[in-house]
């Protein structure tokens, strides 16, 4: 388990690092966004269950409000999906 | 009906929108301002006898052959060189006609040999058809004279011969492998009757020549001058069939020609717009993998992966499988269970492999293998556009004036695509490459890139922001487009932080090692160059920072106005034929098809409806993340269709232990690949010339994927399509599907996707040429996208910091690897390594500078150890300068070399994309195979063991 948990500290950090540059507060939102949305309950279960002082101040305030149950609506185009009837947007890789 | 050759209207299409009227042989015609005479006669459904024309390339008029009369000009002007005009009056069968052109035949006979009817192009041969035309009966010349008739033939090529007796001098392919191809191999040597055909030097032969066989020119060739082997050994075609390319992403349309249930040959389709009638060596040759011996035609199952394989009924696999799953799943619920789905089936295919998993297995635990490549393209592109598809067709290129190409190697992965990139090329377009490589769009003949930016690996991000502290700082930027189209405020701050003094690229240039002033230059030629074009490849997404880097160049292209118009756009140059289609079809864990995120309640609904059954709300697991859950023990089973993710992915160590770990493996491919190795349950496929259904290309294309042959997988009649395979499974876990055809599967896809409302099988098949969104609002597809507005609103500009990969040089690890791809493999070369393309690839190789390569005392052709901090392998070393000194590259299509056991699990921060084109290594001599080479050969030999058959 322990690798797979630092690999999953290592992607928080990696998430917030790279949203750094559009401010704290909305760092914070964008992480927890980008993490509610393409991670996996386990995954998510898992970062919640560990200790999250090894984590980057804006990594670990993501996961805590995560875990407090607080999901931000969509911070980024990547994560406003397209609605039911909906068309456009596109995730190709 | 039997078969027709595609008619040759002997001059290209004029796109003009202007047309003129003129009278040919009494009959009125409307044509394009620019079409020949010769078109025009043909157009209106006439013909005029023809030798040295033929619509693929410029006419030449030299054979004299395509005379007509014009009513007040003097003399008999040839057909092909002469333009229509208005009022014209046109005569092509007139007496004197008729005379001049049989002296002209006579001459050519003279020098032919007269063996038609054991000639390989016999009834398929247009010196024959033109003879004929012209009524030619008698030769006054005699054969006894000069003749080119002991010439013997080249066949060095393994594809296509060349038999020089043949050979009528009309240099049609000489014109097509310049203007079609752009390689430039033939020459017409010598003068009048001592000329001849040669590819490059006097004493070349095709296979050492430039020549990449593509085979423009035997497409071309009008006598079996050019031939294809196959044609040779097969005789002539008695039927074809339109279908698409399984290799890449160009998505190329071909006509299948075909004896029985025999491929003759693949000849590409002049009428797909992806291609307009073009080829490579792989969709055109390397098909006859599809007839391998290799292939395995029954199923298999075993206890454990260190058992044989045992061959069983299709009914006793299922019914083994569909226990495994169920008692997995009783134990572990359903999070335990997983699927990946393929970029090189059908998009029928890959929708019912996501459906499987998410109605079936009642988990999102389904992914694809556009996660290894282009994710962050998802990502990047609609963050900032809020659509990720390509934004222009492939005809874009025809209008752009300057290409910037990232990280993509288009005459190598996208080789039709990069021949037409050539020609706009030679028209006088400019090119910006940014590689740390010197790729062939850099310098090869008539083509130099106006700047090479030769970036250290990794840094893609800086030197992507430092061209756009060019374009803000010296006051480049089109701010119309940004005010009109994109999000002014966000632009501002944006416009502020790449203007920092610390991205400029004089600060830069350590970080990137692209000189300032040659960075400096390309930005500005860029942004003041006319329609700028990006396209982009995986050296761009497959880093820690792809999606990040994507954005950047989103960022770009609209500051500079690049978006909405023929010309411009930003263009990701996919791998796999069916990326694009695996992605549209919900295969990523946390969508359903056509974009839709999981937890919305109303999409969900709109398939818990039509499928009768409730998904799970919550996200699945990427491929990384099962292999990793696999691991700790929670991930227990997968159905794995048309991937070889042991190969393919990077960390090969990690992978082997995560399938190892499995209950459950379920491989459904044509081969045994390397992931094989560890499966229990392995279910045979059927090739894209064994199936019906659709591909989408990079282009966003909806094209016909048709079945010419039985699937081999069965008895006569019982061969069964891959759609068809899931489906077994899924009946066999409890599902009640019944499809019978995969047009009821694209009826369902369009039902659920609103993208694809108006795709319907009868309209693909009938060869219309549909882009998504089809809809009701775009009936007949959309060619290029945001044009007047970006699908959503206003683009947005996204600041993208820089942030070094975690992946650095050190006195251990001092050099850099990146990877790559070549024209003849295709990725893991299951296919191509199975045809005669290993001809001219057999092995991975690794480049090293030279100066690296003194320095460790290593020679062009040495074997060399590579290692890594995740493991080591051996390969042989090619000492060249198009890697810089610091850097090595290598391909990964051999499964001895294994690449990627030397790649790391670092990825991408948004998407997981592995970061394939970064790995610090060390390069030392060495005399052998790695002891993970070693001992993974014996454990592949092993583990592909099938019993024999056991006594009844
Ligand atoms: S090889 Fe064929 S295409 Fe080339 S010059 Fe000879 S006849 Fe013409
Ligand atoms: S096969 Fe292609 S590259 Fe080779 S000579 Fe013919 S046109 Fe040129
Ligand atoms: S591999 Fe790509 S470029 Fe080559 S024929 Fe196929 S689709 Fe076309
Ligand atoms: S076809 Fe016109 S000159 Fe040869």
């Amino acid at each position: 388990m322990s690798g797979t948990l630092a690999k999953l500290q290592r992607m928080a950090d990696q998430i917030a690092l790279n949203f750094t540059a559009i401010g704290k507060d909305n760092a914070v939102l964008a992480t927890a966004d980008h993490i509610a949305k393409f991670w996996d309950p386990r995954m998510k279960a898992a970062i919640f269950a560990s200790d999250l002082s090894i984590l980057s101040p804006i990594a670990r305030s993501a996961v805590e409000n995560l875990r407090a149950g607080h999901e931000p609506p969509p911070q980024t185009g990547a994560t406003e999906f397209n609605a039911v009837d909906e068309v456009g947007h596109s995730d190709a890789g | 009906m039997g078969y027709e050759p595609q008619a040759d209207f002997g001059t290209p299409e004029s796109r003009s929108d202007e047309s003129v009227s003129l009278t040919v042989d009494g009959r009125e015609v409307t044509v394009p301002v620019g079409t020949s005479v010769m078109r025009a006669a043909r157009e209106a459904g006439g013909d005029i006898p023809s030798l040295c024309a033929t619509d693929s390339v410029k006419s030449f008029g030299s054979c004299r052959m395509c005379l007509v009369e014009i009513e007040g000009r003097r003399g008999t002007p040839a057909s092909c060189t002469t333009p229509a005009e208005a009022g014209m009056v046109v005569r092509t069968q007139t007496p004197r006609l008729a005379k001049l052109r049989r002296g002209v035949m006579e001459l050519y006979i003279s020098d032919h040999p007269l063996d038609c009817l054991t000639c390989s192009a016999n009834n398929i041969c247009e010196l024959q058809d033109t003879a004929a035309e012209v009524g030619l009966r008698d030769v006054r010349y005699g054969y006894e004279g000069a003749n080119h008739f002991a010439k013997s033939p080249d066949l060095s090529n393994p594809y296509f011969l060349f038999a020089p007796d043949k050979c009528i001098v009309c240099s049609r392919c000489v014109r097509a492998c310049d203007e079609v191809q752009g390689t430039l191999a033939l020459a017409v040597d010598g003068r009048g009757f001592a000329s001849k055909i040669s590819a490059g030097q006097a004493s070349d032969s095709f296979l050492s020549s430039e020549c990449v066989s593509c085979g423009a020119c035997v497409q071309t060739c009008p006598t079996s001058a050019l031939m294809e082997k196959s044609v040779k050994q097969l005789g002539k075609p008695e039927r074809s069939v339109v279908t698409t390319c399984a290799y890449c992403g160009v998505g190329c349309a071909f006509r299948a020609e075909m004896k029985g249930e025999q491929l003759v040959r693949m000849v590409p389709w002049k009428d797909g717009k992806a291609n307009r009638g073009h080829s490579c060596v792989k969709g055109r040759f390397a098909w006859g993998y599809a007839n391998h011996r290799d292939r395995i035609t029954s199923p298999m199952i075993r206890e454990n992966i260190d058992q044989p394989w045992r061959e069983v009924s299709w009914d006793e696999a299922m019914r083994f499988a569909a226990d495994r799953i169920a008692a997995i799943k009783a134990e572990h619920g359903p999070r335990a269970l997983g699927g990946i789905t393929s970029s090189r089936c059908t998009n029928e295919e890959t929708f019912l492999v996501q459906k499987l998993v998410r109605a079936g297995f009642g988990t999102n635990n389904v992914d694809t293998c556009a996660r290894v490549c282009h994710s962050p393209t998802g990502y990047g592109l609609s963050t900032t556009f809020g659509t990720s598809a390509g934004t222009q067709d492939f005809d874009s290129a025809e209008q752009t004036d300057v290409f910037l190409v990232i990280g993509a190697n288009p005459t190598d992965a996208h080789p039709v695509f990069g021949s037409r990139i050539k020609k706009r090329l030679r028209q006088g377009a400019k090119m910006i490459v940014v590689d740390p490589r010197r790729i062939d769009l850099v310098k090869s003949p008539h083509i130099e890139a106006a700047h090479h930016l030769a970036l250290q690996p990794g840094t893609n991000v800086a030197v992507l922001t430092a061209l756009a502290h060019v374009v803000v700082t010296e006051g480049l930027a089109d701010e119309d487009f940004v005010r009109t189209r994109c999000d002014w405020d966000e632009y501002q701050d944006w416009a502020r932080f790449v203007a920092d003094e610390r991205h400029s690229p004089e600060f830069l240039e350590t970080v990137t090692r692209v000189p300032a002033a040659t960075l400096r230059e390309a930005a500005r030629l860029f942004a003041t160059g006319g329609n700028g074009a990006i396209y982009y490849g995986l050296g761009v997404t497959e880093h820690s920072q792809g999606s990040s880097t994507v954005m950047a160049i989103a960022n770009l292209a609209m500051a500079t106005g690049n978006i909405g118009r023929p010309g411009v756009g930003v263009n990701p140059l996919r791998g796999q034929n069916n990326v694009q289609g695996a992605c549209d079809m919900g295969s990523f864990p946390h969508e359903l098809s056509g974009y839709r995120h999981i937890s919305q309640g109303d999409s969900r609904k709109l398939f818990e409806d039509d499928w009768g059954v409730a998904l799970d709300p919550e996200p699945g697991l990427r491929i990384p993340n099962m292999l990793d859950a696999a691991v700790d023990g929670s991930f227990k089973a997968i159905y794995i269709q048309g991937e070889d993710i042991l190969q393919s992915d990077p960390d090969t160590h990690h992978v082997a232990a995560g399938l190892a770990a499995m209950d459950c493996v379920i491989v459904h491919d044509l081969f045994l690949n390397e992931t094989a190795n560890y499966a229990h349950v392995f279910l045979p496929g059927s090739s894209f010339l064994e199936k019906e259904g659709t591909f989408t290309n990079a282009e966003r294309r909806i094209q016909p994927v048709r079945r010419v042959m039985e699937p081999a997988n069965g008895p006569i009649g019982q061969g069964l399509e891959d759609w068809q395979v899931t489906q077994l499974l899924a009946n066999a876990i409890g599902c009640d599907w019944n499809y019978t055809h995969a047009s009821e599967i694209l009826a369902e896809i369009a039902r659920l996707t609103p993208t694809f409302a108006g795709v319907t099988w009868d309209r693909v098949i009938a060869g219309e040429q549909l882009q998504w969104p089809v809809t009701d609002a775009a009936p007949q597809g959309s060619p290029v996208m945001h044009v007047g507005g970006f699908v959503r609103g206003k683009g947005k500009f996204v600041v993208t910091e820089y942030v070094p990969t975690d992946e650095k040089t050190g006195p251990r690890f001092p050099l850099l690897l990146t990877t790559g791809r070549i024209l003849s493999q295709y990725n893991v070369g299951a296919q191509t390594r199975r045809t005669a393309n290993s001809t001219w690839h057999p092995e991975d190789v690794l480049e090293i500078h030279p100066t690296d390569a003194e320095n460790r005392g290593l020679a062009d052709g040495d074997m060399a150890r590579l290692a890594s901090r995740a493991g080591e392998t051996t390969l042989r070393v090619k000492v060249t300068d198009r890697v810089a000194p610091g850097v090595v590259y290598t391909t990964f299509h051999h499964p001895d070399t294994q690449a990627n056991v030397v790649t790391t699990d670092n990825s991408d921060w948004a998407t997981n994309c592995p970061e394939y084109k970064v790995t610090a290594v060390q390069v030392t001599p060495s005399n052998g195979p790695s002891e993970w080479q070693e001992s993974y050969a014996e454990q592949a030999r092993r583990s592909r063991r099938i019993a024999a058959e056991p006594a009844e």
